[in-house]
């Protein structure tokens, strides 16, 4: 196999990229040598060398405390649970969240061997106990595994007294009610709040 | 279902069929893909289909990989044609694309918003002496008919027992299997009182004998169902609960759960002589089994204003001359498009002229028949 070869094969494990994308991504990047294929390896190398999995969080980052869970203008009372780093980076993107998160690295999944001291749970209740932190928000999938995940974890969190609660679903930004499956009408119906005036 | 186009599906390479409101019946030899045709129809509801297949079972035999199957159809509904579509993708490995007026839909339970089934296929004559699964699963589909939400209550139900039973059986965290049995309970009444609530319904209606349809006292058994009869819901959700917990030594030991929906069961009873369905005779259990199709076709539009597609394969030829009648006479006069099926098309010569529409069926291929052609 050519050097070339290996480079498409393994871009083709990339995510979202099938054999003809990854020859694609492949000639491009053979094709700028100089502007992109030299500073992405070096980009590659650099967090390959530096990446860590925070110990207080669970996050990615080349820091370690994260560079969220060492921000001093985050408010450390509440704390917000994800599944993945992924979730993290979307909720990051809504720049509407200015506390603290926890990466569990994943739901419960007994039928997958995946129990609570796979995931980051048991950290998670130390941080809850500490005096400093009020609330956790859930924001586990809306998958049946990652609910079951919330409800475990709403268990364990009963002791430390902290404020459980979770996001809310219904009415998307910009939905249409009649176009919403009665699933999600009726989930919206029963979180209705009151009108602030 | 005025038009139904397949591409790809079982023994079909590409079909299509024009069709108005009335019965269907499709003759054809063994083997000719009658029933596939009933299962491509049975897919444009919610589920697997009529024999519950995986997606890449229904890809056409010998077809290049990667190639896929669809169904399409052009459904009359109270709101107006709709244009309905589904199928299998290599590229979407173990998810039915759905797409309603040309729109990607996030999930089959928006088929149910248009498109309803029932059917009745030769393995279901033994519905009643066979094991209560098959009867839980007639029950749900007819439940789904009327409550879509149903169909993930059940699916997420089963998943949450098979993860508690993969628990117990490898000795897991109390607070673990406490979670799964509050869903499962939360989850179970709501299976249950499902059940319960459209089987009342349909009792009323299965009461009186239809024609030479013998009456049916309908009932769902069970444990949780009893439970739901004594208090309110909550209450049974909470008994449910304290049973799982309770019954964890006995589950780690059998697998699977002792007490829940899963352990339910159809009870029908022939009311002509009051034996249990699965002491009649196999005519009067296929008769009995006819009569609830009808009578939840007959709820359906009473309560919704749509009509199900009956989709009965193989169903006329047992039945003696009196019944087949009844049941044509019955269908003609709910509206229900009905597609049978079978080998010899002299058994449906009681429909009068146009009231039907035949379709010959001959290795994967559909041709509208109009002529008195013997098979």
């Amino acid at each position: 196999m050519t050097d070339v070869e290996r480079l498409i094969q393994l871009l083709a494990r990339l995510p979202g990229l099938g054999p003809r994308s990854a020859r694609r991504a492949a000639l491009h990047l053979l094709k700028k040598r100089e502007t992109l294929m030299g500073p992405l390896t070096q980009a590659l190398e650099a967090v390959s060398r530096t990446v860590r999995t925070c110990s207080v969080c669970g996050n990615i980052d080349t820091l370690d405390p994260c560079g969220i869970c060492s921000d001093g203008k985050r408010d450390p009372a509440v704390i917000c649970v994800l599944e993945e780093v992924g979730d993290l980076w979307a909720l990051e993107r809504t720049g509407s969240f200015k506390g603290r998160y926890h990466v569990l690295g994943g739901h419960l999944s007994a039928l997958d061997g995946i129990g609570p001291e796979d995931l980051n749970i048991a950290m998670l209740v130390e941080r809850a106990q500490q005096d400093t932190v009020k609330e956790v928000i859930l924001a586990t999938n809306l998958t049946i595994d990652g609910q079951t995940t919330a409800h475990y974890i709403a268990e364990r969190l009963r002791a430390a007294g902290v404020s459980v609660t979770r996001l809310a679903h219904g009415v998307p930004v910009g939905g249409e009610l009649d176009y919403l499956d009665d699933g999600t009408l009726t989930a919206a119906l029963r979180a209705r709040r009151a009108v602030e005036s | 279902m005025f038009r139904l186009r397949l591409t790809g599906f079982r023994c079909y390479e590409s079909a299509q069929l024009d069709l108005d409101a009335r019965p269907i019946v499709l003759t054809g030899a063994n083997g000719a893909g009658k029933t596939n045709l009933l299962e491509a129809i049975s897919l444009l509801a919610p589920g697997r289909g009529l024999r519950g297949a995986r997606l890449e079972e229904m890809d056409r035999h010998g077809a290049p990989e990667g190639e896929g199957w669809t169904v399409a159809a052009t459904v009359a509904t109270p709101g107006g044609m709709v244009e309905i579509g589904t199928g299998h993708r290599p590229e979407t490995v173990n998810r039915r694309v759905v797409r309603i007026d040309g729109k990607q839909s996030r999930s089959q339970t928006g088929l149910s918003d248009h498109v309803s089934a029932v059917w009745l296929t030769p393995p279901m004559d033994r519905l009643f002496t066979e094991g209560a699964s098959g009867r839980r699963r007639f029950l749900d589909r007819l439940v789904f008919g009327f409550d879509a939400a149903h169909a993930g209550r059940v699916s997420a139900y089963e998943h949450t027992l098979r993860e508690r039973a993969r628990l117990l059986r490898e000795g897991g965290d109390a607070v673990w299997l406490d979670t799964l049995e509050g869903d499962m309970a939360e989850r179970g009444v709501a299976i249950a009182a499902a059940r319960r609530e459209l089987t009342a319904r349909l009792a009323r209606l299965c009461e009186a004998p239809a024609g030479l349809f013998p009456g049916a006292a309908v009932a769902v058994t069970g444990q949780v169902e009893e439970w739901l009869d004594d208090g309110p819901a909550l209450a049974a959700e909470e008994r449910l609960r304290a049973a799982l917990r309770d019954s964890r030594p006995q589950d780690a030991a059998a697998g699977g759960a002792a007490v829940g929906p899963h352990r339910s069961d159809l009870a029908v009873r022939h009311l002509g002589h009051g034996m249990p369905a699965a002491l009649c005779s196999t005519g009067e259990q296929k008769a009995l089994l006819i009569a609830i199709v009808l009578a939840n076709a007959r709820l359906q539009t009473a309560e919704r204003g749509r009509v199900p597609l009956l989709l009965l394969d193989e169903v006329a030829a047992h039945l003696d001359a009196g019944r087949r009648e009844a049941l044509f006479a019955e269908i003609l006069a709910l509206g229900a498009q009905t597609w049978f099926t079978g080998t010899d098309r002299s058994v449906f010569d009681s429909f009068s002229a146009g009231q039907a529409q035949y379709v010959a069926v001959r290795a994967g291929r559909l041709e509208p028949a109009t002529g008195r052609v013997p098979f």
